[in-house]
């Protein structure tokens, strides 16, 4: 280790992959893995949040998690956004593609996506 | 991509307890459904909850499993990584406060046995692999050493530690600052740094879960005071039975040295420090600075007096400093926070936070940091969940043999290195013993006698012979021979080991049977006396009676008897069948057996 510079980029680099461990973040990212959801294609939806927030650098404001049947089977896989202050926002029938729009607009431009929303549905 | 970190302690307690096996059933089920790309294993050092151990925590839930089994891997895996479904069945309910809190949302933070902790020291453990120096790094590792390798002066070094206030969290409590100052200014070809990991209290196992939990602060820390004081080596003294910490310690030596944080020209500074381990066989003494150096050097482990203390003469005759595990692991965070920050914590002349292990008649046997202050009570029943069984809290040792009691009336003492001395206590390296009110305190003053006389090293007499005689009269008392006029010599000669012993060991042996006779006098009366055993533990001055009209007769204490003394009499009490039993005192044992086998509770112990 010949300077600060070095330490620096190790810590960068190492960040990410330990910043879970903080617990959870402002705001939540929930996907609803039961049977239904998974039967749905919850997983790779699962795994594109991962990989979307990674990408968009998002790691120390988003937590992605699971939860169980929300109760809505219908419309799985759900995404829920939870934000502190905010009312909860669900979106349905996600796609990999659709997450990768959810992060680019909502999570990090702050806008919802509201033709994913459950709302309007129907 | 990684969405869930699954933490397994590899602590010593969770070890034992079977942590590697499940470990291992993590591997195999996160395989078998395929979640390898998903889901990351993780082992870390001690969470502190050894009691419930093995313990694993599922990030970024934070969700708290305890006593987890290999079995109960699958239904991990299965529902909470795969499914999202926390498995109720397993999470730690908080006993602290009885309420089951809606299970699915506690994590650690909002647990009661956390929530009252500040853990500065214990920051990483249980957070991190101990074996990865990466992910030290990522938790702010080595920036304490960057900047003062960059920024600082040594002596701005040892002034900043000064004006925290941090002191020896080994014991004494000598200002760590001062001991940096008194080291620095003499000149030697060659100066050291020695890091006493010798931790010999029973019940104490702080050092040893800093170690095993987060190596790479002591190595970071010790460099931190090479450079403050002059020195390019040091020595980590540990015990050869913590196998765990000595090999995570080496692992995190052996890093350091590849990352170029030890060795030579460390940051570009042209700092040169390298760090070695050495292994101690266990003796108590080796605790004692002295004798820890001239173990070190490869005599025996013997003391030696002082002055010249060792920050002019230590180690192969140069000047040393010697700082204890938990001290050094609050260098780099006063370092890399400030002074503000470290003095914000604890009372006036006490800064910062202390770790206890917690032991004994307590609910939640573990390892818990709390900010100098707190009282006992909180640190009892808050954080250590109370006393189980519903029994009542009679007293708790602090500083394991060279320490003494708090007894149940003291339990609102703010818990500082001067509160406790000024009770006739001592905060020792941070051990903290619960007992209850089933303890007999003599019993237990001859317990640490006995220890002591065991380690002491035999080369100052006072000490040598003085805790023999101490232990010789601690036995005639709970043997039922003692007199009044024996708790005097007690007395007596308890104060003339503490004034004329050679080192800390046999200066302060006689302080478990000065604090026990300070607080609980009576109990010393009663044995002497009275001749009985006020907590029922003294067997000599016990007596098992059968109550004639509660027994029915049924005959399973006299089968239960390994000696025989039990027989039947002609006596029949009113309303039953048979005669009853009575037990023929000469030839008791007082085992107990027939108590735990009557079911009619007829036999009574007094």
């Amino acid at each position: 280790m010949k300077s600060l510079a070095e330490l620096k980029a190790i810590k960068d680099r190492m960040k990410d992959k330990v910043v879970l461990r903080e617990g959870s973040n402002d705001v939540r990212v929930v996907v609803g893995m039961a049977t239904c959801g998974i039967a749905a294609g919850a997983r790779p939806v699962l795994n594109a949040c991962v990989e979307e927030v990674n990408k968009s650098g998002l790691t120390d404001k988003v937590t992605v998690t699971q939860t169980g049947c929300i109760g809505l089977c219908q419309y799985e896989p759900i995404v829920e956004v939870y934000e502190a202050g905010k009312e909860k926002v669900t979106y349905v029938k996600m796609t990999a593609e659709k997450v990768k729009t959810v992060v680019e607009k909502h999570l990090k431009g702050g806008n919802v996506v509201t033709e994913f929303t459950v709302a309007n549905q129907n | 991509m990684i969405r869930a970190h699954v933490l397994v302690c590899g602590g010593t307690g969770c070890t034992s307890s079977g942590s590697q096996s499940v470990q291992a059933a993590f591997l195999e089920n996160i395989e078998a459904y395929g979640l390898q790309d998903e889901v990351k294993l993780v082992q870390t050092g001690c969470f502190g909850l050894c009691a419930l151990g093995p313990v694993v925590i599922i990030y970024p839930d934070g969700t708290f499993y305890s006593r987890v089994t290999p079995e109960d891997v699958k239904e991990i895996v299965e529902e909470h990584l795969l499914k999202g479904r926390v498995v109720e069945r397993l999470v730690y309910a908080d006993t602290g406060t009885d309420e089951i809190v809606s299970k699915a949302s506690v994590s650690l933070g909002d647990t009661a046995f956390y929530k009252s902790q500040n853990r500065i020291v214990l920051r990483n453990c249980g957070v991190i692999d101990p074996d990865s120096i990466d992910e030290y790094i990522a938790m702010d590792g080595y920036a304490a050493l960057g900047k003062v390798l960059t920024e600082m002066t040594p002596d701005e070094v040892i002034k900043l530690v000064t004006d925290s206030g941090l002191r020896g969290r080994g014991g004494g409590g000598f200002p760590t600052g001062r001991k940096w100052a008194l080291c620095a200014p003499n000149k030697a070809p060659q100066k050291y740094v020695v890091c006493n990991a010798d931790e010999g209290d029973p019940g104490a196992f702080m050092d040893r879960s800093i170690l095993e939990g987060d190596p790479h602060c002591i190595v970071e820390a010790m460099a931190i005071c090479g450079y403050a004081i002059g020195a390019t080596k040091g020595f980590v003294y540990v015990r050869a039975e913590y196998p765990i910490a000595v090999k995570r310690l080496q692992t995190a030596i052996d890093k350091a040295k590849e990352y170029g944080l030890l060795g030579k020209n460390i940051f570009g500074s042209g700092f040169d420090f390298d760090l070695e381990i050495r292994l101690g066989a266990g003796a108590f003494v080796c605790g004692e600075e002295t004798a820890l150096m001239t173990s070190i050097e490869g005599n025996r482990g013997e003391p030696r007096p002082r002055p010249p203390y060792p920050a002019v003469k230590g180690l192969y005759a140069s000047p040393t400093v010697e700082n204890n595990v938990e001290t050094f692991a609050n260098i780099p965070q006063i370092i890399l926070n400030g002074v503000e920050w470290f003095t914000s914590m604890g009372t006036e002349r006490s800064k910062g936070t202390k770790v206890f292990a917690l032991g004994g008649n307590i609910e939640h046997t573990g390892l818990v940091e709390i900010p100098m202050g707190t009282t006992l009570r909180n640190i009892i029943y808050d954080i250590g969940g109370g006393i189980p069984g519903g029994k009542k809290f009679k007293a708790a040792q602090t500083g394991g043999p060279s320490g003494g009691c708090i007894p149940a009336s003291l339990i609102d003492t703010e818990v500082d290195y001067d509160n406790l001395t000024a009770i006739g206590c001592m905060m020792g390296s941070g051990g903290l013993i619960v007992m209850d009110e089933d303890t007999c305190m003599v019993d237990m003053a001859k317990f640490f006698l006995e220890f002591t006389v065991d380690e002491s090293c035999g080369k100052c007499t006072p000490c040598r012979v003085g805790t023999r005689r101490l232990l010789e009269i601690l036995e005639k008392i709970t043997d039922g021979k003692g007199t009044l006029e024996d708790i005097n010599r007690l007395e007596n000669l308890c104060n003339y080991i503490k004034q004329n012993s050679l080192c800390g060991l046999g200066q302060t042996a006689p302080n478990p049977v000065l604090a026990t006779l300070n607080f609980f006098r009576d109990e010393y009366i009663a044995h002497v006396v009275d001749k009985k055993c006020p907590a029922g533990v003294c067997k000599n001055l016990l007596s098992f009676t059968i109550d004639a009209d509660k027994c029915i007769g049924c005959g399973k204490c006299a089968k239960n008897c390994p000696v025989d003394t039990i027989v039947k009499t002609d006596y029949v009490a009113p309303g039953h069948k048979l005669p009853s039993y009575k037990i023929e005192q000469a030839k008791c044992i007082k085992c107990g057996a027939c108590m735990a086998g009557c079911k009619f509770g007829a036999i009574t112990k007094k």
